[in-house]
């Protein structure tokens, strides 16, 4: 993961702030930085959304009298240490697996790119990508998280696999929880063409695709979960550390929440320890901020679904 | 707790109408600058088919006969008598290498450094072995730049009292064309804080020590907690700076003042709610 440097004098400021619940920021520590959530961006994809974490209101300008700087040429981005995500979901015909013969499943690749740090240049973002990846896996390991039956197409020999690529574009604290967000928008957005099997008098099976491209099935994501990082700092605990607070935190804990508050997973990350009873207060954290975090992202799904196709792309030049 | 969510904004254009007396002449790379093969090429330039073309992104600065753009967004190129923040990477022999945002590490050699107590003496072996008691890795400090060194890296000092180990705060880190130059760079803000604006783009922002004892360019820094007040004011500050880098505003003392107290009346949010106080600037 990328890490800065810290001096102990920054480290002390961090955690006595934490503990009197002003982050550097300003932020309390239950807070989250601003998300910004566009699905679509990827047009070759079946599904796909960009998730940016941190990033500030560029679209109001100054009116006043402050002299400006030469500076009227954009910069690419601001360098405020945010987190850039973006996910593709591809949907592709296969035999389902021997065990599950009536449905179908998701498999998750994630490519940690050199454009986030200079660390995960070559095979350095590798060990980071898996166990992002085996997390991925463990969420999405039960039969709530998504309806595998309706991936069916006849079972034992036909069945849709929903390969989910992420890519991390830029490292800025907080991967999990982003990674999480972008996944579910992404399925939400993913549109899976409808297909009938037919049957000829031989009993040979033909697969017909419809002819309308509009035609398809799509996804309930209603009970994907969301992962909630707490860095535990101090003697409390934050949510959405930043790098520099991650830097001071020896222990985190991973929870994976769906949108009732039930906890579908639980990972402990970090070299340091952790008492049972703050275990057991993060994951009460975990749950309260989870069901926040579900419903102000189904609230802007919906808004983004609603402004139909005619909404302004920003895509990646705005 | 909050978690906000919002649909991505393009960027607008930003126009020019802002009412400025000079109009800088802006170029990208590939712009002719000019046809008239009668000046000299500076920094920035190189001659193409009979044309002065730029190669980097920024203004077009004319001095007598001599043309060079200037890069808007660029590593810090070291100027004698900057102020700087950097931070320590590495130890060595007789001296420390400081990253300051430049193309090279800069560095700040034993014999530039102001031993504890104001002494002036020739440095020994023993200083050389306790050097990673006065600075680690990962220490902050503020430093003068002595020299600039034929390849671009840069030599600091920390021959005066105000300058050496930066203890509890925080840093922001911008690009080093927006931080105005200045005659000093030292400023203590009338709402409770301090503020150093270095040349090279790292702003460090900290509780105004409360007597200006000889320990501000001393190595032990002050670890006790920092009060809440003081805290908010910290926090509303690194939002400000952070909201005017976005809007690409000169830092200096006055520019982060009327921020700050433009954003008075709201809560401390963080910077991406910034278009609340913007408008009242």
């Amino acid at each position: 993961m990328a890490s800065v440097a810290l001096s102990e004098a920054e480290k002390v400021y961090i955690v006595h702030g934490v503990q009197e619940d002003l982050r550097v920021d300003g932020r309390g520590c239950e807070d989250y930085r601003c998300v910004e959530v566009e699905t679509d961006v990827v047009s070759n994809t079946s599904g796909s959304a960009r998730v940016k974490l941190g990033i500030e209101d560029p679209s109001q300008t100054l009116g006043g009298h402050l002299p400006r700087s030469e500076g009227l040429l954009t910069f690419s981005k601001s360098h405020f240490g945010h987190t850039d995500i973006l996910v593709g979901v591809k949907a592709e015909m296969g035999t389902p697996k021997l065990e599950k013969a009536n449905e179908g499943y998701l498999e998750f690749f994630v490519d940690c790119s050199a454009n986030a740090t200079p660390e995960f240049e070559g095979r350095g973002g590798d060990d980071l990508g898996t166990e992002i990846a085996n997390t991925l896996y463990r969420i999405f390991n039960n039969k709530s998280s998504v309806d595998l039956k309706s991936l069916c197409i006849s079972p034992r020999e036909h069945c849709w696999i929903l390969y989910v690529d992420v890519l991390l574009l830029e490292c800025g604290g907080n991967l999990f929880d982003t990674i999480c967000i972008a996944v579910k928008a992404a399925l939400f957005n993913t549109r899976i063409p409808r297909v009938r099997v037919l049957e000829d008098e031989e009993g040979s099976k033909d697969i017909e695709l419809s002819d309308d491209p509009y035609d398809c099935i799509r996804l309930s994501v209603e009970n994907v979960p969301c992962i909630v990082t707490l860095c535990k700092i101090g003697y409390r605990h934050v949510v959405d550390a930043t790098l520099q607070e991650e830097a001071c935190s020896l222990a985190s804990l991973l929870v994976s929440v769906t949108n009732t508050g039930v906890v579908t997973c639980m990972r402990k990350v970090g070299k340091g320890s952790l008492d049972p009873e703050s275990i057991f207060e993060m994951m009460e954290t975990g749950k309260r901020v989870g069901k926040v975090l579900h419903a102000s992202l189904q609230s802007v799904l919906h808004k983004e679904e609603s402004l139909g196709p005619k909404r302004p792309k920003v895509g990646f030049l705005g | 707790m909050a978690v906000e969510m919002r649909l991505p904004v393009a960027r607008k254009l930003l126009s020019e109408s802002v009412g400025r007396d000079t109009k800088k002449h802006l170029v990208v790379p590939g712009d002719t600058i000019t046809t008239d093969t009668g000046f000299m090429r500076g920094h920035g330039t190189y001659m193409g088919e009979e044309k002065l073309i730029a190669s980097v992104a920024g203004s077009v600065e004319r001095v007598n006969k001599l043309i060079c753009v200037k890069a808007l967004k660029t590593r810090y190129n070291g100027e004698v008598g900057d102020i700087v923040v950097g931070r320590i990477t590495e130890v060595q022999q007789k001296r420390w290498k400081v990253e300051t945002n430049s193309r090279l590490d800069s560095v700040l050699l034993l014999s530039s450094m102001n031993l504890p107590g104001g002494e002036l003496r020739r440095r020994s072996a023993e200083d050389e072995l306790a050097m990673r008691g006065f600075l680690q890795e990962g220490d902050l400090i503020s430093a003068e730049v002595q020299a600039v060194f034929s390849d671009g890296a840069v030599s600091l000092h920390t021959r005066s009292l105000k300058y050496g180990k930066l203890g509890q705060g925080v840093l922001v880190q911008v690009s080093p064309s927006l931080v105005k130059r200045q005659k000093t760079h030292f400023h203590d803000l009338p709402c409770g804080a301090s503020v150093i604006l270095g040349n090279n783009g790292f702003i460090w922002i900290y509780p105004t020590p409360e007597h200006k004892e000889e320990d501000a360019g001393g190595f032990t820094a002050n670890l006790e907690p920092v009060s809440l007040a003081d805290r908010e004011v910290i926090s509303r500050l690194r939002n400000c700076i952070v909201s005017l880098v976005t809007q690409r505003m000169m830092l200096y003392d006055t520019s982060i003042l009327y921020c700050y107290e433009a954003s008075l009346p709201h809560q401390v949010l963080t910077p991406a709610t910034p278009s609340l106080f913007l408008i009242h600037l």
